[in-house]
């Protein structure tokens, strides 16, 4: 890795990845193991720190945990072995205000308006929804959505029920911000756009990251970090920190360093699939 | 995500937004449609042929009021035993709402605690589908010997009501997306301190009903209650005839066993036209109230969009 860990100067209206600088650990796999009922091991020995204000891609094949090993984190399915370790310690019921979860889907309610979509997790959290409504406001400022509060889930675009999804992950103002292949099912355009918008809020927010891909590109340029799996049984590979400055711009992508990064995840990843006994049959 | 980006967007999502607005609260009705207009004057047109038609035979080959009465006489006899008709078509009414409204009790509490219950699910279902399967005509004349026959007529309007709003809701109660409902695990867990574990779990599958289930289950609740508001005159109308046929009742299809009996005939088609209106009306009217519910968000509701 030739990349310094040079960073451009924060906006001083900003809390900024520099202002909280990385190095705290904010919750840890340990160990962890997960076989299903069925008995197929997802998970095995996986060992994960994610710090404060990292953005962290796990990055594999289709069936190397990468989920799974998110899912854990979220405290939604147990360890089979081992543990999830918080920063200040507790279980994960006792840090599910401090995460936000968005899934592959936008996985909104259809009879609900976009505000109330958004107001879920409040709602749930017993928060009224007069009390809410400042809260609901920013976070649909912050998706850049504040004109469509009173829309339904079926009248938007794709992209926009996404911003959505994360607009409501966001509006208990988490601590990590857990995403499973975001924007896997969207088109290329709104993608590139979407991971712009990402990577500025990320800024703005300054929250902790884990995203799950399997694009390698996608990865390199988002991530502070790259987490690569490999499948049967679920573990990590390698770990590939990307050390290009922070915020990105479009011209990332044109820079010898983003190709020489790719590169390099590409062959991890193309390493773990070799190693898969069963043949890597991922794609890319 | 602020203030850049929504630019490129906003000329997207007004393409997506324009036709629903237009679209929107009955805002198609507005201009007149030739499509539209040719699929109410069709069934019209061919009712008035019909009509004029019959009224022309029977004139012209005199067929006899007691094997074939003319529309005319049939208006007629509507007119002159309105009183009577119309006590017959209240009690009718009445039984068939009431049956309606106890299948809808009946159905929606028992999905829910169907839905509440594995145990409950297991021990209970296979009655409510023997129930169903069991002809209705067949179990009338049973309720008859034990029940009262007001009781008896409610009764069967309500087994045959049951049914579709049972199943229809159960299904609709299951077909939650499986992320909310993990998305609910995550942020709903707030379980109360004081609370054993079975107490929590308990709380945290009731607090889902009501929040994710019991919306997600509307459309297809409604669907069933459209079925069952026929069901229940159907239901109501078997019940008064195998009544009827005892000697007692007082209902439409009671008049239309008496008409018969009486050859009574023009009063036998009056009567019946008037059942058929009322299924007609019944039928309108559910479906008019499933729209309102719906229109803002699901798919049955939305007009096609050009």
């Amino acid at each position: 890795m030739s990349a310094t860990q040079a960073r451009t100067p924060p906006p001083p209206s900003h809390r900024s990845l520099d202002e909280t600088p990385l190095g705290a650990t904010l919750v840890a796999l340990r160990g962890v193991d997960k076989t299903f009922a069925n008995g197929t091991t997802a998970l095995s020995g996986l060992a994960l720190d994610i710090r404060e204000n990292e953005f962290v891609s796990l990055l594999g094949p289709s069936g190397c945990g990468k989920s799974t090993a998110l899912r854990i984190l979220a405290g939604l399915i147990p360890p089979s072995r081992g543990e999830v370790a918080w920063a200040g310690g507790g279980r994960a019921e006792d840090h599910r205000g401090e995460i936000g979860f968005v899934f592959q889907e936008p996985t909104l309610m259809p009879w609900a308006s976009v505000a109330d979509n958004v107001y879920l997790p409040l709602r749930l959290r017993g928060v009224s929804r007069r009390d809410a409504g400042d809260a609901i406001a920013a976070s649909l400022a912050l998706v850049g959505l504040s004109k469509f509060a009173e829309a339904y889930p079926r009248e938007l675009s794709g992209g926009m029920k996404m911003r959505v999804s994360i607009a409501r992950a966001l509006s208990l103002r988490p601590r990590i911000l857990l995403m499973d292949e975001p924007f896997a099912a969207l088109d290329e355009i709104t993608r590139f756009k979407l991971n712009d918008d990402l990577l500025r809020l990320q800024h703005e927010f300054a929250c902790t990251v884990v995203f799950v891909t399997h694009s390698v590109y996608e990865s390199v340029y988002l991530s502070t970090r790259i987490v690569v799996m490999a499948a049967r049984p679920g573990r990590i590979v390698a770990e590939i920190p990307i050390g290009a400055p922070t915020p990105r711009t479009e011209t990332f992508r044109t820079t010898p360093l983003y190709g020489a990064l790719c590169r390099e995840a590409s062959a991890a990843l193309h390493g773990a699939m070799d190693a898969d006994p069963a043949g890597g049959s991922a794609h890319l | 995500m602020s203030e850049a980006n929504p630019a490129a967007e906003a000329g997207r999502v007004a393409t997506v937004r324009a036709p629903i607005e237009a679209a929107a609260p009955g805002g198609s009705g507005s201009r007149p449609d030739p499509a539209r207009l040719l699929r109410v004057a069709l069934p019209l047109g061919l009712f008035a042929l019909v009509v004029l038609g019959w009224e022309r035979w029977v004139v012209a080959y005199e067929v006899p009021h007691y094997i074939l009465p003319a529309p005319s006489r049939i208006m007629e006899t509507m007119i002159a035993d309105w009183p009577v008709l119309w006590a017959s078509l209240l009690q009718t009414l009445k039984t068939t709402f009431l049956g309606l409204a106890l299948a809808v009790l009946g159905g929606v509490g028992l999905a829910v605690l169907l839905s509440l219950s594995r145990l409950v699910e297991y021990s209970l279902y296979p009655y409510a589908v023997v129930l169903q399967v069991t002809p209705v005509v067949a179990i009338s004349p049973l309720l008859l010997i034990y029940m009262p026959q007001e009781a008896a007529v409610l009764t069967c309007a309500w087994i045959v009501a049951f049914f579709p709003i049972l199943s229809n809701t159960t299904l609709g109660l299951q077909s939650v997306d499986r992320n909310l409902l993990e998305l609910f695990d995550l942020y709903g867990a707030t379980k109360p301190r004081w609370a054993p574990p079975w107490l929590g779990r308990f709380l945290s599958r009731v607090k889902a009903l009501w929040y994710l289930r019991r919306p997600a289950a509307l459309p297809y609740f409604l669907a069933g209650l459209k079925i069952a508001g026929g069901l229940a005159l159907i239901g109501a109308v078997v019940a008064e005839i195998a009544a009827g046929s005892a000697g007692a009742g007082s209902g439409l299809a009671y008049r239309i066993l008496e008409s018969q009996f009486r050859l009574n005939i023009p009063r036998l088609f009056a009567a019946l036209v008037l059942l058929s209106l009322t299924g007609v009306v019944i039928f309108l009217a559910l479906s008019a109230v499933s729209h309102l519910l719906l229109r803002r968000w699901h798919e049955s509701a939305i007009a096609e969009e050009r």
